[in-house]
């Protein structure tokens, strides 16, 4: 698993990279209200704003970590948006991504040196 | 922000409880707990939550008598101060010229004096307006000597009564003296929750006792501002430099009823207050834009400066959101706001862009959640 500076967790899954935010990040954020998620088919490039999480004290977005197309999301945080806080590197994920350069993955955190970025 | 916070009397409390600060009115302010706005909102609904507010301003007028402070006050504020019995409290505001208002406050006959809370942001600027407009044989004290606290919620009466049993005759608005922990506290029962509760004012000496004394007891939790702000939202009251200002008059922001009969026109004592040709008038006439409860029709929060628009592709907002948010009892997102006059009608379709995006957003009557104050 990889992290970005933004709080997100990268999961290779066969030839597509699941996305989420990590537990770090779900509990600065608070209880999760609402989350819009991309359409799934969408071509989107590094750092496109492409989901919005709102907790009970304010909206933020979440970045692509790298180019390519959204070809699943995860439905069920439409209704229940709280998975993210209760599960954020399970049930939580946000989206899948076949990245059209897989080699940008490399820019990534490992887990221990994202563990020594948030202290 | 350059100048330094203030702390009040539980400050090491609130750290002691995990608590995140935040700058808020000048002062370092809990916003919330470990266990989050939510679970914080709910438990104030269900058992008692409390709330330190002692960045609010407590100030005392004093006159030669109470109905000498009280005919002072009026000259200030549409409200009948001088006909409010002893032990008991009201809601008001300060106006302006022009019949805004300048800040929302709680006042309170004691007896010999009367006792007033208003809002931190606003104290300073209401303490110069008292000083610079009352007579000087009006005495205006600021208490810097007393915390204030709130206890909010259905278990609240049972949890003072343990201290002081007779808490349970007092009713919504009633005022007394009462010793808990040994101290002498001002209490009313009232609060800013939609939830029946009371506030405290508390000598500093004994403040932490107190605090001590409630939050121990098993149904008390310590709730911060984020939770504050969710309860009064669903509450439908109103927060002082968002939902009514300088700019909206009592009429439009649709506090009318905390104007009594002595103060309206063809009242014993009508007029006299600032801004009360505009206020009486509007009364009379009716006015363009008035001040409604929300409720957004998608998941989607409807935050504080969303725009409102009549139908999903005009391009002149008629309203806009003063504020919103998700309101944890109601379970889905919670606002309140501007809109004309003829589009106030509960259950108007109206459309609130967020991020660019037109969503429909239905007019309610407030509160969200119905109040539980004890009559």
């Amino acid at each position: 698993m990889k992290f970005t500076e933004e709080h997100e967790w990268l999961r290779v899954e066969d030839d597509l990279i699941v996305v989420g935010i990590t537990e770090h990040a779900s509990a600065q954020l608070g209880d999760i209200v609402f989350i819009e998620l991309p359409e799934e088919g969408t071509t989107v490039s590094k750092d496109d704003e492409i989901v919005v999480i709102e907790s009970v004290k304010a909206a933020s977005d979440i970045l692509a970590p790298i180019d390519g197309e959204i070809v699943e999301v995860n439905e069920a945080l439409v209704d229940e948006p709280s998975k993210v806080n209760d599960d954020p590197i399970g049930d939580g994920w946000f989206f899948k991504i076949k990245p059209s350069d897989p080699s940008q993955m490399d820019d990534y955190m490992s887990e221990e040196q994202y563990m020594k970025l948030i202290g | 922000m350059t100048d330094e916070l203030k702390r009040t009397p539980f400050y090491n409390t609130h750290v002691a409880n995990g608590a995140k600060m935040v700058p808020f009115a000048g002062y370092d302010m809990p916003v919330q707990y470990p266990s989050g706005v939510m679970k914080e909102h709910l438990q104030t609904r269900e058992k008692a939550g409390l709330f330190d507010v002692s960045h609010m301003g407590q100030v005392i007028l004093r006159g030669q008598s109470y109905q000498d402070a009280a005919v002072a006050l009026e000259r200030l504020i549409p409200m009948d101060v001088q006909g409010l019995a002893e032990g008991r409290q009201r809601y008001g505001f300060f106006t302006n010229d022009q019949g805004g208002i300048l800040d929302d406050l709680m006042f309170a006959n004691r007896g010999d004096h009367i006792f007033m809370v208003v809002n931190a942001a606003c104290k300073e600027a209401d303490i110069d307006h008292l000083r610079d407009n009352l007579e000087p044989d009006i005495h205006v004290k600021v208490l810097e000597n007393r915390a204030l606290l709130a206890l909010q919620g259905p278990s609240s009466e049972s949890v003072l009564a343990e201290h002081y049993p007779p808490i349970t005759d007092m009713q919504f608005m009633d005022v007394e003296t009462i010793p808990i922990a040994g101290a002498e506290c001002w209490v009313s029962r009232s609060g800013y929750t939609g939830e029946d509760g009371f506030e405290l004012s508390i000598p500093l000496a004994a403040a932490l006792d107190v605090a001590i004394a409630l939050a121990d007891h098993p149904d008390v939790e310590w709730i911060g501002l984020g939770a504050r702000d969710s309860l009064r939202l669903e509450g439908g009251l109103c927060l002082y430099g968002h939902d009514i200002d300088e700019t909206t008059t009592p009429i439009q922001a649709g506090l009318t009823w905390a104007i009594q009969k002595a103060r309206r026109e063809n009242g014993t004592r009508a007029g006299g207050f600032p801004g009360a040709n505009v206020i009486l008038g509007q009364m009379v006439s009716g006015v363009a834009n008035t001040r409604v409860g929300l409720i957004p029709q998608t998941r989607a929060p409807m935050r504080e400066g969303v725009e409102l628009f009549a139908t999903e592709t005009d391009t002149a907002p008629i309203g806009y959101v003063t504020s919103g948010g998700f309101g944890p009892s109601v379970g889905s997102p919670v606002a309140m706001g501007y809109v004309p006059t003829e589009m106030s009608a509960p259950n108007t379709v109206l459309f609130g862009e967020v991020r660019g995006k037109r969503m429909p957003v239905q007019v309610s009557r407030l509160p969200h959640v119905p109040a539980r104050f004890k009559r």
